[in-house]
């Protein structure tokens, strides 16, 4: 039984600010659920910014610092080596929107990782600048609806993974909020690891910025992984392993076809027949490299 | 936080905005059906849904529930329902 | 660990003063990005590091918006803290400026004041440190490496203390001061703990034994109301100043509660106003001008923001003639300086005139005869902005 298995205990409060079914969140929830109490969240201008709550009501149970867009990387860094310096181990955690880190928090991020701080950083990936109103960031996907992208993005999203996996940190995954075992695991994980910077991308389905019934939210976010759009896996040490229902998915007949995923949402709603042929060429390309290098690293 | 600046931190507090009164839908719940799974409370964003194993009780605070209908999706035994609000 | 030095005089640059400042506060947590001519700062201090003469954590950051943002997590929880910056590297940093005085924190900046590009330059000018003027930052400045120690101490005294909780810097000219060797008295840690707050006097804002969230969105009253706190909280900055400077002296013999240096004001009725290193030039201009039969005085500012009005307005009540100098390119309106003497006399009703000058713009080097040309030129025109170029 789900509530018997995972922490009761809340560290976001009921009647905070968050749109009805949104994903981020519901994992914030599950990752504070993992990491405990002795948390400081260090949170970029994002959604959760205002999730949060309006002053003077905090909708976190968790010491929180709110930080300019560009500086939560760096924020953190500060903090983690003065908690260190007086004697206060404690968690110290970045969670930011896709925008703070790919774009305009990369430069931060990649100091602190090449600095090696003991923090958490997890990137809360709604593949849009969905706090200012659903504009394209640089973890946008290929040809999907934006305020600023209105025909399709034409461009790909970045992966960031693979960046933070070049800066050799000691550890990188992804999750996603349909499959919340595998959130504690890699949380609970990280929390040991302290040989440097841990690097999580999280899943983030959006209803209002994807354009989805609220309802949809845990079905979409399963749907990605069920059709490889999503890969669920970490990089511990320099190590690659797929993690939960990814692992069985390197056979391509396992993969449920990225239509299904791509039909529910709105942002995708313009595709042409075309279209979605040429996004399942490319995860199948991604899948096929994933084999690639699981077979090379034998 | 040392003198004055204190006012610059705001506390924990249930019902930072009162998103109760959002919803058009409220989830209800047909216990006859419900199997105290918890998948509900697992997938409830705002934490709403509390699961009493005594009372064999299911509980929806719906003062702070917004009706985004995860809940009654991710049922595996389809004992929860949208209804529209009156 | 090194046994740290106590007392001591010392030949130092004004950088390496400001080193000894931090080293002497047992500061926790620097986070610095290296610009000329800031660099031997971070450098010493990244000495005293290695030897064990200060046990602190250096966070080598990849850029100077990083650099403040580190100083703000690291003060959130507590820490004491310490960043030296120029130009350019305040300009990037700028951002989180204004966040660190918002977020009521009391981190300590040095400031080496360098004239900002384009076209690149790496001389004096103060335009980056006017830059900071209506920030929330308490502002000082320095004019040799004694009062770049002295100021960057007493900083801490102010900033921490519960009434005020406000950051500060302290500028000082680039190379006229900050590779410039002079001989410094310093304290040594343990004299500089008898003048400042003990650490962790100081509750830190964020704690998890008790969870605060600092900076949530606030509607417009909410954010009234803290912002007038703040400046509840500004308004302190003098009274907590003087009295920091007065147990300063007492520990030192330097006297900083004046808030500024009149030299030869008394009976002045022409007053030099100006701030840093080009002011020594200033008062041999005074001498010169006395020996013409001139009552002319100078005045150098420490404390530049606040706004000493009150300690200002005794200076200048009984002069004729106000000649401003500002070492900053500045553009559409008067310099820095002869604005804030301009709503000193137009809001006391003093009859003084301003005459408004601006020199030593991009590190040009301001003489005697500068001055002295400057305040002949103010005794017949007056009430303009003038840029001086020789």
């Amino acid at each position: 039984m789900s509530h018997r298995m995972f922490p009761k205990e809340e560290y976001i409060l009921k009647g905070h600010a968050a749109c009805p079914g949104c994903g981020a969140t519901l994992l914030l929830r599950h990752v504070l659920k993992a990491l405990g109490p002795n948390t400081y969240l260090v949170i970029p201008a994002c959604c959760t910014s205002v999730i949060a709550g309006p002053h003077p009501r905090s909708a976190f149970k968790v010491p929180v610092l709110h930080i300019a867009f560009a500086a939560s990387a760096a924020a953190a860094s500060g903090m983690i080596e003065a908690l260190d310096k007086l004697g206060k181990p404690a968690n110290v955690v970045v969670w930011a929107g896709d925008g703070g880190t790919v774009d305009i928090g990369i430069q931060a991020l990649s100091g602190a990782a090449e600095r090696g701080h003991n923090i958490i950083y997890i990137c809360y990936d709604n593949e849009a600048y969905m706090n200012t109103g659903i504009q394209k960031s640089g973890s946008t996907p290929y040809k999907a609806w934006t305020t600023t992208t209105p025909t399709g993005n034409v461009s790909f999203k970045k992966d960031v993974p693979s960046i933070m996996v070049s800066h050799r940190v000691p550890y990188v995954a992804t999750i996603n909020p349909a499959y919340p075992n595998d959130i504690y695991e890699k949380l609970r994980k990280a929390q040991g690891i302290k040989d440097g910077l841990k690097y999580i991308h999280a899943f983030s389905p959006c209803p209002p910025g994807w354009r989805y019934d609220s309802s949809l939210t845990v079905k979409i976010a399963r749907l990605a992984v069920e059709t490889g759009m999503w890969v669920l896996y970490e990089v511990d040490h320099g190590k690659f392993r797929l993690t939960g229902p990814s692992k069985n998915l390197l056979d391509k007949d396992k993969r449920k076809p990225v239509k299904e995923y791509l039909k529910l949402q709105g942002r995708f709603a313009h595709l042409r027949d075309e279209d979605i042929e040429e996004i399942q060429r490319l995860v199948d390309a991604q899948w096929e490299s994933i084999a690639k290098l699981l077979k090379e690293q034998e | 936080m040392s003198g004055s600046a204190v006012k610059l931190l705001a506390r924990p507090t249930v019902g930072a905005v009162s998103a109760g009164s959002w919803r058009t839908e409220r989830p209800v719940v047909d216990m006859s059906k419900c199997k105290l799974c918890g998948v509900c409370w697992l997938y409830c964003p705002d934490g709403v849904i509390e699961i009493d194993d005594e009372k064999k009780m299911l509980k929806i605070d719906y003062d702070y529930c917004k009706g985004c209908g995860i809940c009654a999706q991710e049922c595996p035994f389809k004992a929860i329902s949208m209804v529209r609000e009156g | 660990m090194k046994t740290v030095a106590g007392k001591e005089r010392l030949l130092l640059t004004g950088n390496y003063a400001a080193a000894y400042a931090a080293r002497d506060a047992d500061v926790d947590v620097v986070s610095a990005y290296p610009i000329t001519p800031q660099t031997t700062v971070i450098e010493k201090i990244a000495d005293f590091i290695a030897s064990g003469e200060l046990n602190a954590k250096f966070v080598r950051v990849e850029s100077e918006h990083s650099a403040m943002a580190a100083l703000i997590g690291a003060s959130s929880v507590g820490a004491r803290t310490f960043t030296a910056t120029s130009a350019q590297g305040l300009l990037y940093m700028y951002e989180v400026v204004w966040w660190a005085s918002g977020a009521r924190l009391p981190i300590v900046m040095g400031l080496v004041t360098r004239a900002l590009g384009p076209p690149w330059s790496i001389w004096s000018e103060h335009a980056d440190f006017y830059t900071m003027r209506d920030s929330g930052w308490n502002l000082f400045f320095a004019s040799n490496a004694q009062e770049v120690y002295d100021l960057l101490l007493i900083s801490y005294g102010v900033s921490e203390n519960q009434e005020v909780v406000l950051p500060s810097c302290v500028g000082w000219d680039a190379f006229e001061v900050s590779h410039t060797y002079e001989p410094v008295s310093v304290l040594g840690r343990e004299e500089a703990s008898r003048f400042l707050p003990p650490k962790g006097s100081f509750k830190p804002s964020l704690s998890s034994e008790e969870p605060g969230s600092l900076g949530n969105l606030a509607y417009p009253p909410e954010y009234l109301d803290i912002k007038h706190t703040m400046r509840q909280a500004s308004d302190k900055v003098l009274g907590v100043f003087r009295e920091a400077a007065v147990r300063y002296a007492k520990l030192t013999g330097r006297d900083y509660s004046g808030m500024y240096e009149c030299y030869r004001c008394e009976d002045a009725d022409t007053i030099i106003v100006g701030m840093g290193s080009i002011m020594g030039e200033a008062y041999r201009a005074v001498d010169n001008l006395r020996d013409e039969g001139m009552k002319v005085g100078a005045l150098k500012l420490w404390v530049y923001r606040p706004f000493p009005y009150e300690e200002l307005y005794k200076a200048v009540q009984n002069v004729d003639t106000i000649v401003t100098v500002s070492r900053s390119s500045v553009f559409g309106s008067m310099s820095p300086i002869g604005l804030d003497f301009a709503s000193l006399i137009a809001s006391r009703g003093l009859d003084a005139k301003i005459a408004d000058y601006v020199a030593g713009v991009g590190g040009m080097d301001v003489y005697a005869e500068d001055f002295v040309g400057m305040v002949k030129d103010a005794h017949k025109n007056t009430g303009r902005n003038v840029w001086w170029v020789r």
